[in-house]
């Protein structure tokens, strides 16, 4: 049986999500996908979705939902208020819906980006191999755009079994929201732009989350880095924080200006000529994505072997809410 | 550092965290180094190794996205070195196949010029157009004379990307006759849909509206990107340039224009162009023979 939910409000910016669109990076197009994806997998999980299946990821503002039928969803991420039909409901936690019921978010107490998975999943159309949402061109997700209120959003069918409401992601599995995450970088790509003590400053400074900060990236403000002085390369551009034109990884750093770090995230640009200083680890996306305004990030270097750790640690992680969820 | 060379630096492999590796062939911009990476990336791609997710030319550098837990970066990045010398080395013989496109372009028209003049507070020199103010930092006598330059040789595709579909485009011309011009001070807010555009020693065509900093010289009647896949170009994919497409910049007269926006709409407008091939080395030896022989095949 396939559904859909009604979008009474779409809340400040909420998109239809999943792992991400792969194999498009060389003509341009970023892979999108939840940001935080520990805590969309494990929304999915919760609800008996596999993984892959496409989410809400709202930010700030959660939307308000109204369900048409009997589904069961589950709230991870952001750690806000959320009511069924006015009555409290508990996050990281499967919760029962019947036809009618109306699901809302209050204010964020912590974190940035609310998931909401829904049993069945969101079952937009895919395009590319991918549900995801990516704005900038208008593609994918829903009607390539964030939900606003009157939407329809079409829900896959249901399949039998999964976990019973009231099963629940045990506490220390879930993410810290400390609202000061430290970001693991791998320092490299042009960092030979940055002198010695720049790329030390770099790291020391506790980095503030500036309001421009979305999916295609953060930029953040708190200090200034000086460039390593030459006579530009040819084809790079006057500004010593030109290079010629080059690859953007996902996670990467660049410092234009010298004064304004930009981390790029899943809508990133893939390209351009600012030097990039370092990638932070796939795992500390997740971090970042929980972060906002106002928010201080703090840049830990760490090697590859380090990065692919954690990426072991995560999946480690995942296999337990997996098993937890299981019951 | 200015002077121009045959040789390149060693590549330098960098980890862009765990799902990237990044490899620089050369700080400076030009074709050898472009030629090597997509020598390289071709090889790679032919490799079909697992794990490996997108594999990225860019104009003297390439970028893998790999997916660590089918493939291991440092596994990647060794079988990356290894192919800098299997295929990086280019053979003397080594030909490039690809195609030549024509690629009108409505120099100084209305919509453009409607936009520069909106931010020329953001301008290097707000007092005169973009292609004005090119032309005199390029030491042409004038906007008529710097177009010739533009239209004369063909271009490049070094690379794709920022947006999806944007054509980064290098003219094929020695060092010293390559058009240089600094992004805008401050970047646009508000760019129009196929503006063609000039920053650094690269043409662009916008395939979107929106942000932008380069230099804006005219606008294109047909797009490079379609996500509609209306036109017959883009039945198979949703961008029309690819790495190492030929593409020679033609002006046109604004009833052309108007003509070529009429098949757009009507949806029956095709890129004229033809399949070539040439050899790096022959080009680098005389690049005026090979562009010459390039344009013949257009016609």
């Amino acid at each position: 049986m396939s559904g859909e939910v009604v979008v009474r409000s779409g809340g400040l910016s909420t998109t239809v999500q999943d792992l991400g669109r792969d194999g498009q990076y060389a003509i341009g197009m970023p892979p999108s996908g939840a940001l935080d994806q520990f805590s969309h997998r494990a929304a999915n999980m919760l609800v008996g979705n596999p993984v892959g299946a496409a989410t809400l990821e709202a930010t700030y503002i959660g939307p308000e939902l109204e369900f048409t039928d009997e589904r069961r969803i589950a709230i991870t991420g952001a750690d806000a208020p959320v009511r069924l039909n006015g009555e409290p409901v508990p996050l990281w936690e499967t919760v029962q819906v019947r036809s009618g019921d109306v699901l809302g978010f209050e204010m964020l107490r912590a974190g940035a980006r609310p998931y909401v998975a829904i049993s069945g999943g969101v079952d937009v159309p895919e395009y590319l191999g991918s549900r995801s949402t990516y704005t900038l061109t208008g593609i994918g997700g829903f009607e390539g755009r964030a939900l606003s209120e009157g939407d329809r959003v079409p829900l896959g069918e249901l399949g039998s079994g999964g976990p019973r409401p009231g099963t629940r992601v045990p506490e220390d599995l879930r993410p810290a929201l400390t609202g000061a995450p430290e970001l693991r970088l791998v320092v490299g790509l042009c960092s030979y732009r940055l002198t010695e003590s720049a790329l030390q400053e770099f790291l020391d400074t506790p980095w503030k989350v500036t309001k421009d900060a979305d999916r295609v990236g953060y930029r953040l403000r708190g200090g200034t880095i000086e460039f390593v002085e030459r006579a530009q390369p040819f084809g790079a551009g006057s500004d010593p924080a030109n290079v010629v034109d080059l690859g953007y990884p996902i996670g990467s750093v660049q410092v234009p200006g010298g004064n304004e770090p930009i981390v790029l995230l899943g809508d990133a640009v893939t390209g351009g000529g600012y030097a990039t200083v370092g990638t932070v680890i796939s795992v500390d996306r997740d971090r970042i994505a929980q972060a906002r305004t106002g928010d201080r990030v703090q840049f830990v270097p760490v090697d590859v072997e380090a990065a692919m750790a954690a990426r072991r640690e995560r999946a480690a992680r995942l296999e337990q809410v997996r098993a937890a969820v299981a019951g | 550092m200015a002077a121009p060379s045959t040789d390149l630096p060693p590549a330098r492999y960098e980890f862009g965290g765990d799902e990237f590796v990044f490899v620089e062939l050369d700080q400076e911009m030009s074709l050898q180094a472009n030629f090597k990476a997509m020598a390289i990336t071709s090889a790679l791609r032919a490799e079909n190794i697992d794990g490996v997710v997108d594999i990225c030319p860019s104009n003297a550098s390439y970028m893998v996205r790999l997916d660590p837990d089918r493939l291991h970066p440092v596994e990647l990045a060794d079988e990356l070195r290894r192919l800098e010398h299997s295929a990086g080395e280019l053979p003397a013989d080594f030909t490039v196949r690809t195609r030549i496109v024509d690629v009108p372009v409505l120099f100084a028209d209305p919509w453009t010029r409607e936009t520069l003049l909106r931010f020329r507070d953001n301008h290097q020199d707000p007092s005169v157009t973009d292609l004005e103010y090119a032309a005199r930092i390029n030491g042409f006598s004038d906007v008529g004379s710097l177009i010739e330059a533009i239209t004369g040789a063909p271009f490049i595709v070094t690379m794709l990307g920022f947006v999806p579909g944007l054509p980064f485009c290098y003219q094929m011309v020695p060092r010293e006759r390559q058009i240089e011009v600094p992004k805008y001070v401050r970047p646009r807010t508000d760019t129009p849909e196929r503006a063609f555009g000039y920053g650094g020693a690269f043409a662009v065509v916008y395939p979107v509206r929106g942000a932008g900093g380069y230099q804006l010289f005219g606008i294109a009647p047909a797009p490079v990107f379609d996500l509609s896949q209306r036109l017959p170009d883009f039945a198979e994919h949703i961008a029309f340039p690819k790495p190492s497409d030929v593409l020679r910049y033609r002006a046109i007269d604004r009833a052309e224009y108007d003509r070529l926006r009429g098949e757009v709409e009507a949806g029956t407008f095709r890129y004229r162009s033809r399949p070539v091939k040439f050899r790096p080395a022959e080009f680098l030896a005389d690049p005026d023979a090979v562009n010459r022989r390039l344009l013949e095949v257009l016609g």
